[in-house]
C-alpha cells in the first residue's frame, strides 16, 4: 500500500502526509483485523468487502484470513444490512457494516435512526453495531460520493459518531467503536485514507478531544479532514498563536475541552467540511454562547461548505470546499476584531 | 398443541383485547388501540409451534404472540395504559415491547423493518449454532415497503432460518389490497425471491398451526426461509378510533361467518361444558389482571430521562 505523498491535497495537511507509519486506511484495516482476531463475536458485512476487499480495499485480506462467515458479502441493501446487524447484535454478535460510500446511508436511515438508536431508551435493549464507511469530498466524487453526513445524525438520541483525523485515531477509535455497547456511526474521510500516516497505539476512548496544537490567540475547533486544514492555516498565521482542537467524536462531544480552550483564548472559529446550515458548528456556537459568553472577545465564526451540494469538477469542488484560504481570511478578521 | 389448548389461547387473546376496548372507552388507553379481532388464529397458530430458543417479532395485531411467549395480560394492559409497571415503564406504546430472554423483539412502527432485523437474528442464531428459527409478521400493506424486499431477498440469498407470516387481512388502514398490489396471492411476492411459500386459510387455527409447523421445520432444517400467507380479514378499523366505514358491510358479514374462534368451537362438538369452563377461567384471569393494571401507578416523571446510552 503506497501513500500518495506526492499529491498536493487541496484540503491541506501536506505536512502530515509526508510522515511515516501506516496510512489512515491501514489503521482502519488493522483495527478490523485486531477485533476479528481478538473477539470471535465480531463480524463484518458489506457490499464487495469479501474477496474483492471493498471499493477502497479497506477489507483487503480479511476474508482470506478470517473466512467467509466472519467477513460476508451482502446484496445491495443498505437497510437490509443495517437491519441484519441490529438483529444479530441482539443475539450477541458485534457486526461492523460497511457502507461502500457513506452517502448511501440515506438508504438505511430508518434502521439506524429509528431502530438501532432508539432501542435502549424504548425497551432497554442495546444495539452494539458499527456502521462505517468513506465520507467526504476532495476526489471529484460529486454529489453522491462526497458527503459528510454527521449533521443528519447528531440530533439522533442513542447514536454515537466518531470522525478520526489521523491514522492513530482511525485505529484507536474504531476499536473502541466495535466494543461500544451502543450503535456507532464511524466516518472515514476518503481524502485522508492514503494521505495521512501515523503509528498505531491502542483503543482511544470516545468523548476526549485532542488539542493538536497549543495556542493562545485563537482557537479553531474542528474534526476529520479539516483538522489538517486548520493546522496548515495555523502554521501560515505568522505572529499569531493558534490552538487547534480535534473533537474526534461528535457524539459524545467533549464540551469541557472546547470550553476550556475558548475561555483561555477568547476567540473561536468552528471549522467543518459539511454544509454550514445547522452543521455541527451551529450546535458548538450555541453551546459556547450559552456557557462561555462572557469570555468571548468576538463572534463565534463558522467556516464550512456553502449550503449547496458538492460539485463534480475539481475547480468547482476546490472553490466549494472550506480550505486554508477561507480559514486564514476568517482568522485574520477575527484576530483583528 | 391440542385443540383445547389452542382454544384457551384464542379465548385469552380475544378477552384481553375486549377488556382493552373497555379501558379504551374509559379513556384509560392513552394512545391507539389495535385489535386483532378475526385474526387471532394466526398469532396463536404460528406462535404455538415455536421452540423456547426461537425468536419472534410480533407486530401490533399479534397480542396473542406476546401472551404465548410468557407475557401476562397485565403487561399488555399496562403497556396500553402507559403504566409504570409496563414492560417499557411507559416509554413506548401498545405492543412496542420485548425481551430477548423471552425470545421477543419489540417492533418499531415502520412496517417491514422487522424482516431484515429477524433475518439478522436468524443469521446470528445459525452462526452460534443455536438451532433457532426467527419468525415475524407482515400485513398485506407492509409487503409494499422497501425493507420487506431487502429483508426477504437477504434471507433467501443467505438461506436463513426465517419464517415470515403474511397476514393478508384485506385492508392496510383504508387501502384495499387491490390498490396495494397487482397480485391477488401474497405468496407471489415470495416467488420472486426464490423463497418457499404457502397460502392457507388464516381463520382456521388448526390449518395455520399445521402450516406453521411445516414452515418452521423447513427453516430449521437449513433449507432457507419460508413465507406463509394466512388469508384473513381485519374485523375492526385500523385502530379503535377508525370506524372502517370504507369497508363494504357485506364483506364484514361474509367474514363474520368465518370467525376463527367460532370455527374452532364448532369443531369441538360435544365438549361445550369444557369450553365454558375455559371461558370462565380465562374471564376471571383477565379481570384479575385488568384490576392489577388499572390500580397500578403511572410512571414517575423522572423516568422520561436517561438510559439513552449504556
Amino acid at each position: 500500500m503506497s501513500s500518495s505523498t506526492t499529491e498536493k491535497p487541496h484540503l491541506g495537511g501536506a505536512e502530515v502526509a509526508t510522515g511515516r507509519g501506516v496510512t489512515l486506511l491501514e489503521g482502519v484495516r488493522q483495527a478490523l483485523w485486531d477485533e476479528l482476531e481478538s473477539d470471535p463475536s465480531v463480524y463484518l458485512i458489506g457490499q464487495d468487502i469479501g474477496h474483492f476487499g471493498g471499493a477502497f480495499k479497506v477489507t483487503a485480506g480479511l476474508q482470506e484470513q478470517f473466512g467467509d462467515h466472519r467477513v460476508k458479502d451482502t446484496p445491495i441493501s443498505e437497510s437490509g444490512m443495517i437491519g441484519a446487524a441490529i438483529g444479530a447484535s441482539m443475539l450477541g454478535l458485534k457486526v461492523v457494516v460497511e457502507m461502500q460510500f457513506i452517502d448511501f446511508i440515506a438508504c438505511g436511515y430508518n434502521q439506524l435512526v429509528n431502530f438501532a438508536a432508539l432501542c435502549r431508551y424504548r425497551w432497554g435493549q442495546g444495539v452494539p453495531i458499527v456502521v462505517r464507511g468513506p465520507c467526504g469530498a476532495g476526489v471529484s466524487g460529486s454529489a453522491f460520493h462526497s458527503q459528510c453526513p454527521e449533521a443528519h445524525f447528531m440530533p439522533t438520541p442513542g447514536l454515537k459518531i466518531a470522525f478520526p483525523a489521523t491514522a492513530e485515531d482511525a485505529y484507536g477509535l474504531l476499536r473502541t467503536a466495535i466494543q461500544d455497547p451502543d450503535p456507532v456511526l464511524f466516518l472515514e474521510h476518503k481524502f485522508l485514507y492514503r494521505r495521512v500516516r501515523g503509528d498505531l497505539g491502542g483503543p482511544i476512548p470516545f468523548g476526549q478531544a485532542a488539542v493538536r496544537q497549543r495556542g493562545t490567540d485563537l482557537t479553531i475547533i474542528t474534526y476529520g479532514a479539516t483538522v489538517h486544514t486548520a493546522l496548515e492555516a495555523a502554521a501560515a498565521l505568522e505572529g499569531h498563536s493558534v490552538e487547534v482542537v480535534d473533537l474526534r467524536t461528535l457524539v459524545p462531544l467533549d464540551e469541557d475541552t472546547v470550553l476550556d480552550s475558548v475561555r483561555r483564548n477568547n476567540k473561536v472559529i468552528v471549522l467543518h467540511e459539511t454544509q454550514r446550515n445547522l452543521g455541527p458548528g451551529a450546535e458548538l456556537s450555541a453551546r459556547i454562547a450559552e456557557k462561555a459568553f462572557e469570555y468571548l472577545d468576538g463572534p463565534v465564526v463558522r467556516v464550512a461548505a456553502p449550503d449547496s451540494p458538492t460539485p463534480y469538477s475539481p475547480t468547482l469542488e476546490k472553490a466549494w470546499l472550506p480550505g486554508v484560504e477561507q480559514v486564514l481570511h476568517a482568522a485574520r478578521e477575527l484576530l483583528a476584531y | 398443541m391440542k385443540p383445547l389448548e389452542l382454544y384457551r389461547w384464542m379465548v385469552l387473546n380475544r378477552m384481553v383485547e375486549e377488556r382493552l376496548v373497555n379501558f379504551y372507552r374509559q379513556s384509560k388507553v392513552v394512545g391507539g388501540l389495535y385489535r386483532s379481532l378475526g385474526q387471532e388464529a394466526i398469532s396463536i397458530g404460528t406462535a404455538s409451534v415455536l421452540e423456547p430458543q426461537d425468536v419472534v417479532a410480533p407486530l401490533i395485531r399479534n397480542a396473542g404472540v406476546f401472551l404465548m411467549r410468557g407475557y401476562r395480560p397485565r403487561d399488555l394492559f399496562m403497556q396500553y395504559m402507559a403504566k409504570a409497571g409496563s414492560p417499557t415503564g411507559g416509554r413506548d406504546c401498545n405492543t412496542h415491547f420485548g425481551d430477548v430472554q423471552k425470545g421477543v423483539i419489540a417492533p418499531i412502527s415502520m412496517l417491514g423493518a422487522m424482516i431484515p432485523v429477524c433475518a439478522g437474528i436468524a443469521w446470528a442464531g445459525r452462526e452460534q449454532k443455536k438451532n433457532l428459527v426467527a419468525m415475524t409478521y407482515i400485513g398485506d400493506g407492509g409487503t409494499s415497503t422497501g425493507d420487506f424486499h431487502e429483508g426477504m431477498n437477504l434471507a433467501a440469498v443467505w438461506k436463513l432460518p426465517l419464517v415470515v407470516v403474511g397476514e393478508a387481512n384485506q385492508y392496510a388502514y383504508s387501502t384495499p389490497t387491490h390498490s396495494q398490489m397487482a397480485i391477488t396471492d401474497l405468496s407471489d411476492r415470495a416467488k420472486a425471491y426464490g423463497m418457499a411459500h404457502a397460502t392457507v386459510d388464516g381463520n382456521d387455527v388448526l390449518v395455520v398451526q399445521e402450516a406453521a409447523r411445516k414452515a418452521v421445520e423447513y427453516a430449521r432444517s437449513g433449507k432457507g426461509p419460508f413465507f406463509l400467507t394466512c388469508e384473513t380479514m381485519r374485523m375492526r378499523g385500523h385502530a379503535e378510533h377508525d370506524d372502517a366505514r370504507y369497508v363494504p358491510a357485506e364483506l364484514f358479514e361474509q367474514w363474520k361467518l368465518k370467525d376463527p374462534l367460532e370455527r374452532l368451537k364448532a369443531s369441538l362438538k360435544g365438549q361445550e361444558a369444557v369450553l365454558a369452563g375455559i371461558d370462565d377461567e380465562v374471564r376471571e384471569l383477565v379481570e384479575a389482571e385488568a384490576r392489577i393494571a388499572d390500580e397500578s401507578p403511572m410512571p414517575d416523571p423522572d423516568f422520561a430521562f436517561g438510559r439513552v446510552f449504556a
